[in-house]
């Protein structure tokens, strides 16, 4: 039974189109923009009017960011604050989940008001920085690692997806003697896995694309994350910018490509290309990540 | 030994029949497993908690440790809450935090609900899809990128120049990025930029859960598409557009610390300085740190009293709406 179509659903039908076009083209677009800029001579790039295709086509950009050891070193430190951060915070978040999900637990009431209360308030900027400089994690690497840890909304997430867990396993393997640790490891986590792995890809994109721990807690130059380099870039650009255009011209001819637009859209594009290739994953899971955070809260 | 004293004439008081010392015990696991949660907890959410008192003294850096410098600094009461207020910055910054946030809101808050009725219009699922995955994509890349993209789009060779240009909007290239009256505006729509599109997934999930058969009657009676999402659609939206419109409403001293933070500089501190970059100007840059913690304690608690008075709003508006 097909409806038949009047004009004005026609007229109704190709505005839907051409907004949700414009839509896809302004979300879209910038990403390509990039792209074409970091693929194009730097040289060329400053005459400007890049928009759609690169004009004179080159790696240069890519070849010469990777041959820069700040830049290694700072794809290496990035990897592993992800790696290990990740993995200590899905594994920490996890088993508090656990124990938070026993109604029974001495003082529940407590821990749960414990943990929530430090969604909605918390010491803020200095005294937090005054805290980590005095626990001695200014320039180490754990300064990445422990002070965003435990995240309470993720942990929500996951208590809401044990509680939802038949019981009877758990049950049965009580009665077999089996203790909390033996129950959480063996049974307990392999059940969890889907969760898991979707609070896992939002640390992971979290640790990722941090900057402001690198940029204010550490001053070696080794520890410098991706990001972080790239906050530097753009804050050099930002200052280039104030110079008239002129200026900038004579100053960016003299030193061509180092500090040129193609470089920076080059590093933009390896801080991006990870997100990327990681999205498709992610979009799977995080509709329902999304979904199960607003029915609970 | 006194603590397990105490215990004993509690159980004795509360708990007759359990004793909470072996209920404890049987529980040792479950404890150690929320172990490092509590010891994260007490470290960096408690301990900066308490680490506040900062703003009611003159702390001054010395060799000492920081908790023995802050409890050995002179105690000035309220006198930063004081300065704050009365110096000229004051109105400044709550300006711009204001006009930063509401601007934003004002597009950000109807965008996911067009783009959203919008989607479940389209009948092609590639198109849909396509969209879609374009969409939430800016949501997953830092601010670090989101800036680096705005700065280069918005440079005076940038496309977006271009196109003005190309419009005849524009002789001249606008310095968007120089001039402090452009920047409410390009956070705002940055801002919208990185999340509209993971907004709509929260009404997309809403216009899912309407009855079918609702819009099928509309057709039987005549209505037109626009009709039946006037009087179908937007209705069923509507208690998720409240609770969401007050949650937001709760984020208003919210302006975020990255997007000023990068996106400003200099020329536009006038217009792009807000709470969050003032504390960290004055807290971590100028060391002037019992005034940038009583600037941020401020914030965050009247930041937190909004929040309770969402949430209490929020609570009441749902059990009214939710038929």
């Amino acid at each position: 039974m097909k409806e038949k179509k009047t004009i004005s659903d026609h007229i109704f039908d190709i505005s839907l189109y051409i907004f949700l076009s414009v839509i896809f083209i302004v979300t879209f677009y910038p990403f390509w923009n990039i792209l074409v800029i970091s693929l194009n001579d730097a040289t060329d790039t400053m005459r400007g009017g890049l928009f759609l295709w690169p004009r004179e086509f080159t790696l240069e950009s890519y070849k010469s960011i990777l041959n820069n050891p700040e830049i290694w070193s700072a794809i290496k430190v990035t990897v592993l604050r992800t790696v290990i951060g990740t993995a200590l915070s899905v594994f920490c978040i996890s088993m508090l989940s656990y124990s938070l999900s026993k109604r029974y637990l001495l003082g529940w009431k407590f821990f749960s008001f414990f943990f929530v209360l430090t969604m909605y308030f918390g010491g803020g900027m200095v005294p937090s920085y005054m805290v980590i400089k005095s626990l001695g994690l200014i320039d180490t690497f754990w300064v990445f690692i422990f002070p965003g840890m435990i995240g309470v909304f993720l942990m929500i997430l996951v208590r809401t997806y044990i509680e939802q867990l038949p019981g009877e396993i758990e049950e049965s393997a009580k009665i077999d003697g089996a203790n909390d640790l033996q129950i959480f490891f063996r049974i307990v986590m392999p059940l969890c896995v889907p969760v898991l792995a979707t609070i896992g890809l939002f640390i992971a994109i979290g640790h990722w694309n941090s900057w402001y721990d690198s940029y204010i807690y550490t001053y070696k130059p080794e520890l410098k994350t991706l990001q972080a380099v790239l906050v530097k870039i753009l804050n050099q650009f930002q200052t280039g910018g104030m110079m008239s255009q002129a200026q900038q011209l004579a100053q960016n001819s003299s030193r061509v490509p180092v500090s040129s637009e193609s470089i920076r859209m080059a590093v933009t594009m390896v801080a991006t290309l990870p997100i990327i290739l990681v999205y498709p994953f992610v979009q799977k899971y995080f509709v329902k990540g999304m979904m199960l955070g607003a029915i609970k809260s | 030994m006194q603590t397990s004293v105490q215990l004993q004439k509690k159980k004795q008081l509360k708990i007759p029949r359990r004793n909470i010392w072996s209920t404890f015990k049987s529980q040792k696991f479950l404890f150690l497993m929320m172990l490092p949660g509590i010891i994260w907890a007490l470290l960096f959410a408690y301990a900066p908690m308490a680490g506040l008192y900062m703003a009611f003294v003159n702390y001054q850096p010395t060799l000492g440790g920081f908790w023995s410098n802050l409890f050995s600094s002179e105690f000035v009461g309220l006198e930063w809450f004081r300065y704050f207020f009365t110096n000229g910055d004051f109105y400044i910054i709550m300006r711009n935090t204001l006009a930063s946030t509401l601007i934003t809101l004002l597009f950000s808050f109807p965008m996911p609900i067009i783009i959203a009725i919008a989607i479940n219009e389209i009948k092609n699922a590639k198109f849909k899809k396509t969209v879609q995955t374009a969409s939430y994509l800016p949501y997953f890349i830092s601010w670090v990128i989101a800036a680096n993209i705005i700065v280069t789009l918005l440079a005076s060779d940038g496309v977006i120049n271009a196109l003005l240009k190309f419009l005849n909007i524009t002789d001249e290239s606008i310095l968007f990025l120089q001039e402090g009256k452009y920047f409410w505006w390009i956070v705002a729509i940055g801002n919208t930029w990185k999340d509209m599109g993971y907004s709509s997934i929260m009404y997309l999930a809403a216009i899912s859960s309407i009855n079918p058969e609702l819009y099928e009657a509309a057709k039987v009676d005549g209505a037109n598409r626009f009709r039946r999402i006037r009087y179908i659609t937007l209705p069923h939206l509507k208690p998720t557009i409240v609770i969401l419109l007050i949650l937001a409403l709760g984020g208003i001293l919210n302006a975020g610390f990255d997007q000023h933070f990068l996106l400003g500089n200099e020329l536009t501190k006038e217009y792009s300085d807000v709470l969050s970059t003032y504390t960290f100007r004055y807290g971590i840059q100028n060391g002037m740190f019992s005034y940038a913690s009583a600037v941020g304690m401020f914030s965050s608690v009247v930041a937190f009293i909004i929040v309770l008075i969402v949430n209490f709003t929020a609570k009441k508006v749902n059990g009214q709406s939710l038929f």
